[in-house]
Parts: structure tokens; C-alpha cells; sequence
């Protein structure tokens, strides 16, 4: 009884019908479903010749007799015959609900495409309307409506109509909206294609299926409004309908259940076949998004052999601040698995600087992610051992895992912004965690937190800490995350690209800083990044990683002085004309993986 | 912040203008002869005739009209045009009945709307989100009556948890206030709390994937504080969404009085209905779009606590 916006946010696509067709078949759900709908309307549009007996014929002597074969479904309270009322039911209930639907997508759909199409002031005012009509309690209107015309059926079912449009109208205006900044609709203005040859030829194929799929709701909606209003003895007495049956079997409720339980299936089941048909729709025409789920049985793709492994240890064990060894990441994809690390090995001494240095998609994030155990959801990793701080973490429960983190392991992210919670104050972020993980007072974590935004060289310290994210720059939001990172005195520090999104004048600084606090505070830092620009600046150690692997690892001098790699020289190549390198880079890689596939 | 609550006020307000005025000549394009319904058809003419007079169908429309609006603008609503009592008062008498029911559902929608979503969304694909999907086609779309029948049979007939019909005032009996309007209440908010669960679970699982989270995790927060944060950046939507029930809550109220016998507003229009009294009609309308207004103020102003872009607009 409220408008539909739930399948507004319904993409638009091109949708090749035929295999939509065939997808929306092949679910069960949908299979079962259409039959269903398609049987109703096959018995309201035959229900003169399927009624065994003048739906309307009272016999007083098959008053609420039970089903026989006479009547196979009994008798009503008046002895009329249930089951062609019900037939006759039917053919009410599909013709109110085709009047409403009828109705919505006249109101509904042009107004949405020429509101989205066009926009401007008839946009405004139409999406207004729009809005205002969801916030009248339709009911009471339509009981307004009855008020003088009481059997007019077709005028209620098209008030009913008018308070369905905003749903058809959200929908249209939306995906036009989407259509509409194609950049193909600009190229046909250009061409010289008339507005409504645009619209007809472009945006009516790409409204049809969220039109159909809110159509089947919006129907199953339409049917429960009349049966309701019906039930409140809305509608001629002479005409069958389902609603009304219902009332009569609730007040026989108690002596004759069956005669509230045939129309109350009739309906339901109707309505739910509708429901279940459009939303079947609704997944066949949507392209799924939601992540695929991280316990998956099958195949592992692209997986190198478990006793292969890149990369080597400069340390003892029980020097390295960390150490990772035979670090493979997967994620699923489809019915198996796809791994992206192919069984990694290296470590860290406290105090050192490591540089992890690859081109996008190398791998050099999903190993940060694996040691701080954040990866995203379908990932997983698997490692012979890892340790931090001398802790064998690959031994722990995932509970003691995650105890680790903000303790001993603090993480600085990439972009900026996107990494602070928009609705929370700078000075809450700070402070909470040093509230509840490390059992600081209040005073006292606000006494903290503040030192650390003094120590990242943040000035005026009283505004930024009752500042929200988006009242701050991007350079003071990155310094806010590494006094995040520090403010917990972890042991290891890993920053994944920390200046890349930063101006070039900030990042120099917020290197500058990253150095002086590793330094001060004796932590073993590692750095991702794409540049050698940065590794140069700051790195003692680098290790080069390529497609999943490490190709290269060695000091930062040698590194420098003697790549052993081709790949390693292109990277250090690629940095020293800064700006445009890594897209250069990638571009040369993708022409060379292209060459050899 | 002040600026943008004068804004939304004075939108409610248009809202309420516009709604009246157009109930107003809806109501009477619909209903040619309003005596005919008040009399019944074994009136005279001349009996007719007197009660025009009577309720001042006689004048210009644009004079009735003016007669009403002046009223409602101070908040007076008139006459009943059937037994010629104050229209105020048996609104005033009808409202706390659906007020109980419709803010129960409201309540309940939002609790378990909020639950269900955020298990769902927290594991996507899970058992309980498949399973709460499924369910949540078919519940959206039934409508609030047939599944107040459906609860009626079980829970009041054949398990006799819950009285089947009547209403017992709060300041009668707490307890039995709260049984008598338990089965509406559910009967109304079943199909809104999947509408706000799947909400909530899309954006639970846009906001899970964001940087922030990540974040907030790497910081070492415990699984329930990251689950805070997350459920407040996903709220924004699910609360719009509850808004909008609220006003499928009032309509299904309407019908759901009729099954459970409660002397609610729905009882009021329904009846006002059949005789065609429209100045109770008229004084319905504009009380319930005055809650409709007060609920979306309240939610513009919790989408302003929750996210604080919104205020300096």
C-alpha cells in the first residue's frame, strides 16, 4: 500500500531479450511462478466456460456445504457455488488490477522519461508530485473516493493507479537519467536525431525490463489494495470478488473455515506468484555484483606449485620484526578459486625500511592486507608461517589474530579521505581506539591523541579534532591517519602507497614525516609503492614484486646501482619521469602480455 | 542546520496546503449528492433539501471551501455533516488506537528490520540472507489484512496467545493494551520490516567494502564497535525507507481495524466513508499527512545527526 522504490536502484541494460527469456526459464522459481500467473489469467479470461455453475445462483440448501461433487469447493454462506465465485473472482480481480496498472504507466512512465530525459524545472516539479503523492496515506484517499461511489470500481482501481504512478515514475526517470549520460545519446543529438526519435530508438529499450519487473509487483500490490477495499465492502455485492469472499469467510471463521480459506489461498498465492516471477525477473537482468562466498569448493586457477616459492629470509627468526614465509592469497571467483600471491618469502628487522615495489596488480597490496589479515571478502591467505614481533601469528585464533592489530601492527592507507569514517568527529576516531583497545581514560586518550596530531605536525589542534573528515584537506586527513596508525606505539608500521593520492608538495612532507617517526620511534616500516622515486628517499631494503611473485630483492643500493631484472630497470625507468610513468608502465606491460598471450 | 530545518518545514507545510486543497475537491467531484449518502434513499426531496441547507450545500463551492479552509488553518475541522458533532473531538477520540498500533509496527519494523538486515548484509549469501531474500518477495507484497488473517487464525483462534478482537486502553491495563494491539501491530509491520531489511542489507554491504572499515579494523576495534560505525554510515537509507512505511502503516492500519475490531481512525474512515460525511474524511486526511510530515521531519533531522554533510547544506 506504499509506492515501490525498491528496484529503483535496478540498473539499466541493453538486454538481449531472447536470453533473458531463456534465463528467466531456466530458474525453477521463475518456471513455476509464470505458470501460475499465466493460469490466472487463462481462468478470469475463460471464466464463463470453467464456472461449473452462475456464480451469483443462491441455494439455500448448499449453504456452507462441505466440498462434494456438486461443488467441488462447497457452498458458500448463501449456498452460491464457492468455486465459480472464485473463477469469476478471478476475472474482478484482474481486471481491477489491469486498470490500476494501466493507469500507474500512464501517470508514471512518460513523466519519468521526459522529467529524466529533460530535466530542469518540469523534473523538479514532477519528482516533487511525485514525493508528495507517497506521503498521502492512499487508503484514506481511496476510502474519499468511495465515498460517493461506492460500486465504481473502475474509478477506485484508477485512484489506486495514481498512487502507484510515483513508483513507475522513479523508475523511468531514473534509468533514463542513467541512459540519457551515455555518451552515445550526445553522439546522436550531434548526428542530427530528433528527441523523440532518441527516446524512442534509445531509452524505450533500456526501460522495458525494470518496467516489466515493477509491473509484476506493482500488480501483485494492485490486487492486495482491491481485496482489502473489497474486504471493507468496497464494490458491487452482484460481483464476485475475492476480497469480499474473504469478509463473508472471516465472519464464518469459527462454524466454516473453508470459506475463509479458498479465497485467502487464491489471493496469496496469486499475489506471491507475482512477487516471486518479478523478482526472479529482477536477478536474470541484473548483473549479480555481491561478492561471490569465500568457502568455495572447487578449482584453484592460476595457482604455482606449493613447493615453489619467491623471495628469501635475511635474518634469524628471532630477529625479524616480521617474517613471512610461503604467503599465498586467493580469491574466489565462480565455482573455484583464483590465487594472486604464488607462495611469497621475506622479512623485515626491527627499525628497517622495506620497500615492496610492483606495478598494479603485482600483488604488493594483497600481501600488506595478508599481513595486517584484512583482505577483502573472498579472499583468503595461506601461509607456512608468519611472525610479527617475534609472535607466531599463524598459530593464533583469529581472535588473538585480530589483537594484534593497533598493538603491534599499525596500517596506513592509500587514499586519504576515503579512509575515515565520514560521520565521526577526527578527535572520536582517534581516540576510541585508544579507548577501548588499549583501556586509556577519557582525558587520557584525548591527551594522546592530541600529542600525536601535535607530533604529525598538525597546528591547529582544538579545530581539526572536533573536525569531520570532510572539513579537513587531503594532506591534514593522511596526517590524521598516520597518527592513527602511531598513536597505538606498534612495533610494525605498513603504509600501502601513503602519498599517492597527495599533492607533490605534501608528499615530499608526509615521506619526510613518515621517516623522522619510523626513526623516533625504532618501528620496522613497510612501504608499498610503485615508485623508486620513494624507495630511494626512505627504503633500506627492496623487494620487487611481479605478477605474484618476487622477482628481485636486495638493498636499495644495489638495487639501484645493478638491477638484476629488466622489468626492475623499466620500473626505476618509469619513476624518474614521475607523473605519467605508471600508466606508461602498465601500458607497456599490457602490450607485452598481450604480445606473448 | 537552522536554515535547513526552516527548509523542511515549510515543504511539510506546502505538502499539508496542497493535500488539503486537493481532498477537498476531490472529495466533493466524487460525491455529487452528499445527501443521498446521509439520508439514505427513503429521503424526500424536501428532507434533502433541509440538510443541504443545513450543512450549507447551498452556497458556491469557493465559499464552502473557504468556510472549511479558514477552520482547518486554526485547526478546527468542523462539523460531522451525519451527527453534527465536532469533528475534532472524534478524531481526537479514534486517534490514540491507531497512534498505538501504527507506532508499534513502526517500532517493531524498526528493530527487526535493523537486525535482520545487518546479519544479512554483515554475510551475504549466507543461509539467513537467502533464506530472509526469499521470504521477503512474497511478505512485501501481501498485503497487511490477509496476513492479519492468517495470524488471527493461529495465534488468537487455534493458540488463543493474543485476543482476536477489541482494544483495551493503556490506562485500563497496561498488559492488555499491549496484547490487544500485539497481532495488528505484526499483522501491519511483517511487509514493511523485509522492505527495511533488504535496505539496510544493500547498504550494509556497500559501506562493509568501504576504505573506512578496513581502516577501523586495522586500529584494532573489536568486532562490535567496526559494526557501529558500519550500521551508521548504512542507517541513512533503511530510516528514509521506514519513513516511507510509515505511511503504508497508516493505510494498512485502515483495513487491519476492520479485522480486529479496534475503534481506530480506520474504523472512523471507513464508516465516514459508507455515509459519506466528508468533513470527517477531510479532518482524517489532514491529521494523518500532519503525522506524515512530523515523521519525515524527524527523520530529516536524524539523517543530520547521523551524517554531518548533510548539515551544512
Amino acid at each position: 500500500m506504499s509506492s515501490l522504490s525498491v528496484m529503483s536502484d535496478l540498473a539499466p541494460s541493453a538486454p538481449r531479450r531472447r536470453s533473458i527469456l531463456s534465463r528467466f526459464l531456466s530458474a525453477p522459481a521463475g518456471v513455476v511462478s509464470l505458470s501460475v500467473v499465466i493460469a490466472v489469467i487463462a481462468i478470469a479470461v475463460f471464466a464463463p466456460w470453467l464456472a461449473p455453475h452462475d456464480p451469483n445462483f443462491v441455494d439455500l440448501a448448499s449453504a456452507k456445504v462441505p466440498p462434494s461433487a456438486e461443488h467441488w469447493l462447497g457452498g458458500d454462506a448463501t449456498g452460491r457455488d464457492m468455486l465459480s465465485r472464485l473463477i469469476w473472482g478471478a476475472r474482478t480481480t484482474l481486471l481491477g488490477a489491469l486498470v490500476t496498472i494501466i493507469t500507474a504507466l500512464i501517470i508514471g512512465a512518460p513523466a519519468g522519461i521526459a522529467a529524466g530525459y529533460f530535466g530542469g524545472f518540469f523534473d523538479r516539479l514532477s519528482s516533487w508530485v511525485s514525493d508528495a503523492l507517497q506521503a498521502v496515506p492512499g487508503m484514506i484517499i481511496l476510502l474519499v473516493v468511495a465515498a460517493g461511489t461506492r460500486s465504481n470500481f473502475v474509478l477506485i482501481m484508477a485512484t489506486v493507479g495514481a498512487f502507484l504512478a510515483p513508483g513507475y515514475f522513479r523508475i523511468a526517470r531514473s534509468t533514463t537519467l542513467a541512459i540519457r549520460n551515455e555518451p552515445f545519446i550526445d553522439a546522436a543529438r550531434v548526428a542530427g536525431l530528433t528527441h523523440p526519435r532518441i527516446i524512442l530508438r534509445h531509452i524505450l529499450p533500456g526501460i522495458g525490463a525494470p518496467i516489466i519487473i515493477q509491473t509484476a509487483l506493482a500488480t501483485g500490490i494492485a490486487m492486495g489494495i482491491q481485496a482489502g477495499l473489497q474486504f471493507l465492502g468496497i464494490g458491487a455485492a452482484s460481483v464476485p470478488a475475492w476480497g469480499a469472499m474473504m469478509n463473508e469467510g472471516f465472519r464464518h471463521m469459527l462454524s466454516t473455515p473453508l470459506l475463509l480459506l479458498w479465497p485467502s489461498a487464491v489471493l496469496g498465492i496469486t499475489i506471491a506468484a507475482l512477487a516471486v516471477a518479478g523478482s526472479t525477473l529482477a536477478d536474470v537482468v541484473r548483473i549479480r555484483t555481491d561478492a561471490p562466498s569465500a568457502r568455495s569448493s572447487g578449482q584453484v586457477t592460476n595457482a604455482a606449485p606449493a613447493d615453489v616459492v619467491t623471495g628469501s629470509f635475511a635474518y634469524a627468526p628471532e630477529a625479524a620484526a616480521v617474517r613471512v614465509d610461503n604467503l599465498r592469497v586467493r580469491y574466489a571467483a565462480g565455482d573455484g578459486a583464483v590465487e594472486v600471491v604464488h607462495g611469497i618469502s621475506f622479512d623485515i628487522a626491527p627499525g628497517e625500511v622495506l620497500g615492496i615495489v610492483g606495478e598494479s596488480g603485482s600483488g604488493k597490496s594483497q600481501t600488506v592486507f595478508s599481513i595486517l589479515d584484512l583482505l577483502p571478502t573472498g579472499g583468503s591467505s595461506s601461509v607456512d608461517g608468519m611472525w610479527i614481533g617475534g609472535q607466531a601469528v599463524h598459530t593464533m585464533s583469529p581472535r588473538e589474530r585480530a589483537g594484534m592489530l593497533g598493538t603491534e601492527i599499525g596500517y596506513i592507507p592509500q587514499e586519504p579521505m576515503s579512509n575515515l569514517d565520514p560521520s565521526y568527529t577526527i578527535g572520536f576516531q582517534l581516540t576510541q581506539p585508544l579507548r577501548t583497545v588499549h583501556k586509556k581514560s577519557r582525558a587520557e586518550a584525548d591527551a594522546i591523541a592530541r600529542a600525536v596530531l601535535n607530533r604529525v605536525g598538525i597546528v591547529d589542534i582544538d579545530r581539526v579534532m572536533k573536525s569531520y573528515p570532510h572539513q579537513i584537506s587531503g594532506g591534514m586527513a593522511q596526517r590524521v591517519l598516520i597518527a592513527g596508525a602511531i598513536a597505538g606505539r606498534p612495533s610494525v608500521l605498513v603504509a600501502d602507497e601513503p602519498t599517492t593520492a597527495l599533492d607533490v608538495t605534501v608528499q615530499a612532507e608526509v615521506l619526510e614525516l613518515l621517516r623522522e617517526l619510523q626513526a623516533e620511534l625504532g618501528m620496522a616500516l613497510v612501504l608499498v609503492t610503485h615508485n623508486f622515486g620513494v624507495v630511494a628517499d626512505i627504503c633500506d631494503r627492496v623487494i620487487v614484486m611481479r605478477d605474484g611473485a618476487i622477482v628481485e630483492a636486495s638493498a636499495v643500493e644495489t638495487v639501484f646501482a645493478a638491477p638484476e631484472q629488466n622489468y626492475t630497470r623499466e620500473l626505476i625507468a618509469a619513476s624518474l619521469d614521475d607523473t605519467k610513468g605508471r600508466r606508461e608502465l602498465d601500458a607497456v606491460h599490457a602490450a607485452q602480455t598481450a604480445a606473448t598471450a | 542546520m537552522i536554515g535547513f530545518i526552516v527548509k523542511r518545514l515549510v515543504a511539510g507545510i506546502v505538502l499539508l496546503l496542497a493535500v488539503s486543497i486537493g481532498t477537498f475537491f476531490l472529495a466533493r467531484a466524487a460525491i455529487s449528492d452528499p445527501t443521498a449518502g446521509l439520508l439514505g434513499t427513503t429521503a424526500t426531496p424536501a428532507q434533502r433539501a433541509a440538510l443541504a441547507a443545513k450543512i450549507g450545500l447551498d452556497r458556491p463551492l469557493m465559499v464552502q471551501f473557504w468556510d472549511w479552509f479558514r477552520g482547518a488553518l486554526v485547526g478546527d475541522f468542523g462539523v460531522s455533516w451525519r451527527n453534527f458533532q465536532s469533528v475534532n473531538k472524534q478524531i481526537a477520540i479514534k486517534l490514540p488506537v491507531t497512534l498505538s498500533v501504527v507506532t508499534f509496527a513502526t517500532l517493531i519494523t524498526a528493530v527487526v528490520g535493523t537486525a535482520f538486515g545487518l546479519i544479512a548484509g554483515l554475510r551475504p549469501n549466507s543461509l539467513f540472507d537467502r533464506i530472509i531474500k526469499t521470504v521477503s518477495v512474497v511478505l512485501f507484497a501481501l498485503p497487511g489484512f490477509w496476513i492479519s488473517l492468517v495470524l488471527v487464525v493461529w495465534f488468537a483462534i487455534q493458540l488463543k496467545w493474543f485476543p482476536a478482537v477489541g482494544y483495551v486502553p493503556p490506562a485500563q491495563s497496561l498488559g492488555g493494551w499491549l496484547r490487544s494491539i500485539t497481532l495488528p501491530a505484526f499483522s501491519l509491520a511483517l511487509g514493511a520490516i523485509v522492505v527495511v531489511a533488504e535496505q539496510l542489507r544493500n547498504e550494509v554491504i556497500a559501506v562493509n567494502k568501504q576504505d573506512f572499515v578496513r581502516t577501523l579494523r586495522s586500529r584494532g576495534l573489536s568486532r562490535g564497535r567496526v559494526t557501529l560505525h558500519i550500521l551508521r554510515n548504512a542507517s541513512p537509507a533503511a530510516l528514509t525507507v521506514l519513513a516511507v512505511m510509515f505511511v503504508g502503516l497508516l493505510s494498512g492500519a485502515i483495513v487491519v481495524e476492520a479485522i480486529f475490531s479496534l475503534p481506530g481512525i480506520g474504523q472512523l474512515t471507513n464508516a465516514s466513508s459508507q455515509n459519506g460525511d466528508i468533513p470527517i474524511l477531510l479532518g482524517i486526511t489532514v491529521v494523518s499527512v500532519i503525522f506524515v510530515v512530523i515523521v519525515n521531519f524527524l527523520l530529516d533531522i536524524a539523517l543530520g545527526w547521523i551524517n554531518p554533510k548533510v548539515r551544512v547544506r
